[in-house]
């Protein structure tokens, strides 16, 4: 199947610290690959390479065919982002954020777009006031409406329900899943919240220090710890119980 | 509902969403607004004191009266030009958004683009009410240039665009701790411009240097107007020629610190 993400070898190493080492996988069409990891596990870094925020030490990023460390103009249209790390201008109201994004992407008929976005997003009351003045949980709304103003093909999310109570943090991902259902979009979630990769995740990778720990569906990867849970998968991974892809393969070598 | 099929949007929409952005941030505070016309005017009435007490002292202002003002109107011209296009790029760095706007089409030329309008828009805004209240207070208009006032005008304003993408590229590289050099870095070049002399009252050794920067250009080019009236073609060639050689440069130094900040992924990490 047609691979929407291709990452092959991705490397990337900060004078000597290795943050992402030797990472590939491939996304098809339509499917939502989950990264999970702890602080330091190389998702956000990753992430800044797809969108050319960051440029690679190695390897190659292949996004809708195109090739990222070339041509990263011809997709960045199709794509988009939220991330808690990154923050939109403050003394901007979330109509005006979401008005200059709009326009820096060419989104047509604008202002039906943030209307209907802020009727999703539950911002209707909130457009007309200063981002700055919002409370964190509508802050990662307004991020979400923008990461979502221009219908892209190909979604990057760093941790979307950050700072969100429980009860909205669900209704985030019911909306998300149905962008998702709805325009056939490729999602990339990187997250610490184990219900959210469970709930929307087809796919999941699991990295420890810039690594792939492990790969497969949320249900694959609890059977092969043999745990209940994504967050006993997790911690399994966290506190070292768990064996790493390699060390997995290591052992079928020897069989 | 489908995703997005294709590119859309130019670069022209793109730089106008930029400027928009800016646009927003400055029409929303008429502090803002304030403080582009305050510190020009502040040093207008101050020259234009100073210019009519030496007007009854010696020949050459009493000939020439508004060749200090215009050196300071003019003077401030690069220096708003600079530091409109710093301060652009620096609310952008203040508000983190930095990650936002270069994941997004916004290509880095797009981006100079945009922060170069705003400060032509942000030295009109200030100097326009500036020059108005010369003209009121003192009964001099720098207007009386002529023309070449035009070529003085676009030189000193690329030349600034120049240092401020250079300075802009060093804050998106060092950080803001670099901030400092973005509102003061151009007076650096205030005694070889020949502001408010003639450059051959430089040392000999140090005549090279003015005339390698446009000011020097702008400046003798705006003497001969005042004392001689006299338009010097070649140095309003000049000053245009080099205006355009600095801004080149400029840009070229924020391409490759700004490749440099993406290489140390430092675009989504910038700010306060």
């Amino acid at each position: 199947m047609y691979a929407v993400l291709d990452v092959r070898n991705l490397r990337k190493v900060y004078d000597k610290i290795v943050a992402v080492d030797d990472l590939t996988f491939a996304v098809p069409g339509g499917a939502v690959l989950g990264l999970l990891g702890g602080n330091g596990a190389g998702k956000t870094t990753t992430i800044s390479m797809l969108l050319g925020l960051l440029v690679p030490t190695s390897g190659q990023i292949r996004i809708l065919g195109e090739d990222m460390l070339r041509h990263r103009f011809r997709v960045l249209p199709r794509m988009n982002l939220s991330s808690p790390y990154v923050d939109l201008p403050h003394r901007l109201t979330a109509r005006q954020n979401l008005t200059v994004y709009g326009r820096l992407y060419g989104v047509p008929d604008l202002a039906r777009r943030i209307d209907a976005l802020a009727g999703q997003l539950d911002l209707v009351d909130h457009l007309d006031r200063p981002f700055g003045h919002l409370s964190s949980g509508q802050k990662t709304r307004v991020t979400l409406a923008k990461a979502l103003v221009n219908t892209p093909s190909v979604l990057l999310l760093d941790e979307p329900t950050a700072s969100l109570d429980p009860d909205t943090a669900d209704w985030v991902r019911t909306l998300l899943k149905d962008y998702q259902r709805q325009t056939g979009a490729t999602i990339l979630l990187a997250s610490h919240n184990m219900q959210e990769v469970e709930r929307l995740c087809d796919d999941v990778i699991l990295m420890q220090t810039g690594r792939v720990f492990d790969r497969g569906s949320p249900a694959e990867l609890i059977a092969r710890f043999g745990r209940e849970s994504m967050e006993e998968v997790f911690l399994d991974m966290a506190r070292g119980r768990g064996r790493s892809i390699e060390a997995l393969r290591k052992v079928e070598a020897v069989r | 509902m489908t995703t997005a099929a294709a590119a859309s949007g130019s670069p022209l929409t793109r730089v106008a969403a930029l400027v928009l952005r800016h646009w927003y941030i400055l029409r929303g505070s008429w502090l803002r607004i304030l403080e582009l016309a305050y510190w020009p005017a502040v040093q207008m009435v101050m020259w234009g004191f100073l210019s009519e007490f030496l007007a009854r002292q010696t020949s050459y202002v009493a000939q020439a009266f508004g060749v200090l003002l215009s050196g300071m109107l003019l003077w401030d011209v690069l220096v708003r030009g600079q530091l409109g296009l710093s301060i652009s790029f620096l609310e952008e760095m203040w508000s983190r958004n930095l990650g936002h706007l270069f994941a997004s089409p916004l290509r880095p030329i797009e981006f100079a683009a945009g922060i170069v309008t705003m400060s032509l828009i942000r030295t009109v805004v200030g100097m326009v009410p500036v020059t108005i209240l010369t003209i009121a207070f003192f009964g001099f208009s720098i207007y009386s240039l002529g023309w070449p006032l035009l070529v003085f005008f676009f030189a000193l304003q690329m030349f600034g665009w120049g240092v401020g993408l250079a300075i802009s590229g060093m804050v998106l590289r060092k950080g803001l701790g670099a901030e400092t050099f973005a509102w003061a870095a151009v007076f650096i070049l205030l005694p070889v411009s020949g502001v408010y002399y003639p450059i051959a009252v430089l040392p000999a050794w140090l005549q090279p240097v003015a005339w390698a920067l446009p000011p020097a250009y702008v400046f003798e080019g705006m003497r001969a107007v005042l004392a001689n009236h006299a338009v010097r073609p070649e140095l309003l060639a000049g000053a245009l020629a080099l205006s355009v050689v600095y801004l080149v440069l400029g840009f070229g130094c924020f391409m490759w610190l700004f490749n440099g900040a993406r290489r140390k992924g430092l675009l989504s990490t910038q700010g306060e």
